[in-house]
């Protein structure tokens, strides 16, 4: 099959970039969307000209990093998958794609379609510690977690940080990357200890950083490719407020009373 | 670990006090929509519910420096949030940008809202202190509450501006009476699906009952 793309290039970020167009042929329908591009880059690089610089990593939809805006959908708006995982049999033959890196102040672009997302990494690390024992792995069973809980977590925590939420969030918020990690520690038993002041300094860091605030568009949970849902969000709002709420130890995750 | 910023500090404390504010006023444009509802019955039931509800000024006055207050807590924290977003796109925004969950109700939030502060501005200089044209008083020299809706409504001007604002106020109320259990986190698979049916169900009760009530006089069946 056939492709026509306008691509986003720009050299560094300080560079004020444009589209470029670009024509694929001879391309298998099984390919994957990074693969196409792949056998771009093959040609621009035959032809002597800069490849386009994108990130990827695990192609297999676990690592985050190929988040891409594909004619105006996080990672091509296919249901539940990143652009690695996007087949290009999703398309028609001979369809023209815009393809663009994710828009974001807080998401600077530093080269073609690769943003720098760690204010990301600077919200998780505002997460802070765990209370927990080291040595040996505790023994099975001796915390128990009822099943939905855990499942329920886990639904959170399958969280990859790509940032489709933030990209495809008119406000540029980060509300459903900030939920999925915060739910998915709340819903747990282990850092109960440090759960308000984990949910105060993760949201303080969000603050910091240029993202947007959330006004329930629920454009984020259509563009998240694990499909995670905005009633974290509703749970990150519900563990701020209690961590606010009066009779706390300031900081601290336990009632005074 | 830094946890200095307070709760109004995060946009999430702003849009908490956003829902509770937004709670009460429409709990009161509720009552208000019912109240005025009485027109039907008769210019005595509604000019005595009138008089009833500015005969006692110890309950008139709290109430209305409640609601005042609640408006300003309202548009301050919805400035400051929708000021937080601004700009946060970068400084390119897309060439393509598909938004297939955003519905017209919230994408216009940002327009519904300030155009119903100003009908609020209108509508309490046209039956509350009567700037728009003179009002009209009862034989026994007691504002006729009746009279002034009727003679109001009757200018197609003053009719189609009431109309307008409180099809926009059920398009605000159609995404805030949803969006309020998400920001409060009120949230569980349990009755999710009901927020939407609770939105849809008071945003089109308050619209359809307050429009009824221009319409009908346009009409003549309340005159």
């Amino acid at each position: 099959m056939k492709l026509t793309l306008h691509i986003w290039r720009q050299k560094s970020p300080d560079d004020k970039g444009g589209f470029k167009t670009y024509h694929v042929d001879n391309l298998n329908r099984d390919m994957s969307f990074l693969e196409m591009l792949d056998v771009l880059n093959q040609q621009l690089i035959e032809k002597g000209e800069e490849p386009v610089a994108f990130e990827n990593d695990c192609r297999e939809g676990i690592c985050g990093m190929c988040g891409m805006m594909i004619n105006g959908l996080a990672h091509g708006g296919m249901k539940g998958s990143t652009t690695c995982q996007l087949p290009l049999r999703y398309f028609k033959d001979g369809a023209e794609l815009t393809i663009e890196p994710w828009r974001s102040k807080a998401f600077p672009v530093l080269k073609d379609l690769i943003v720098d997302r760690s204010a990301f990494d600077r919200i998780i690390q505002a997460g802070g510690y765990i209370s927990v024992n080291t040595g040996n792995a505790p023994d099975a069973n001796s915390t128990l977690i009822s099943r939905d809980t855990a499942e329920l977590a886990m639904d959170y925590a399958e969280c990859i940080g790509c940032g489709a939420c933030v990209a495809a969030c008119p406000n540029g918020a980060a509300m459903l990357f900030m939920s999925a990690k915060i739910a998915h520690f709340s819903l747990l038993p282990q850092g109960q200890v440090e759960a308000d002041r984990r949910v105060k300094s993760m949201v303080q860091q969000m603050q910091q950083e240029a993202f947007g605030a959330c006004t329930n568009y629920a454009e984020c949970e259509v563009a998240c490719p694990k499909e995670i849902s905005i009633s974290a969000i509703a749970r990150m709002n519900h563990d701020y407020l209690k961590a606010f709420w009066p009779g706390k130890v300031v900081g601290g995750g336990k009632h005074v009373a | 670990m830094d946890t200095s910023l307070g709760f109004y500090g995060s946009s999430i404390g702003k849009k908490m006090w956003m829902a509770v504010t937004g709670i009460i006023m429409f709990l009161f444009v509720f009552v208000h929509m019912i109240g005025n509802l009485q027109i039907y019955i008769g210019p005595e039931a509604l000019n005595r519910y009138g008089h009833f509800l500015h005969s006692v000024p110890e309950i008139l006055w709290p109430v209305r420096i409640i609601l005042l207050a609640c408006v300003l807590v309202h548009i301050v924290a919805a400035v400051q949030v929708w000021y937080q977003s601004y700009g946060a796109r970068g400084p390119v925004n897309y060439k393509i940008k598909k938004d297939p969950a955003v519905d017209y109700a919230a994408r216009t939030m940002v327009w519904s809202g300030p155009i119903i502060l100003l009908f609020i501005i209108f509508h309490l200089m046209h039956l509350t202190l009567g700037s728009v044209y003179q009002l009209h008083y009862t034989a026994n020299g007691q504002i006729d509450v009746y009279r002034n809706v009727v003679s109001g409504f009757q200018h197609p001007g003053i009719a189609i501006i009431y109309i307008v604002a409180n099809l926009l106020l059920g398009f605000h109320l159609y995404h805030g009476l949803w969006s309020l259990f998400q920001t409060l986190g009120w949230s569980h698979p349990r009755f999710n699906h009901w927020r939407r049916i609770f939105a849809i169900i008071f945003a089109y009760a308050i619209a359809i009952g307050n429009i009824s009530i221009p319409v009908s006089v346009w009409a003549g069946w309340v005159h």
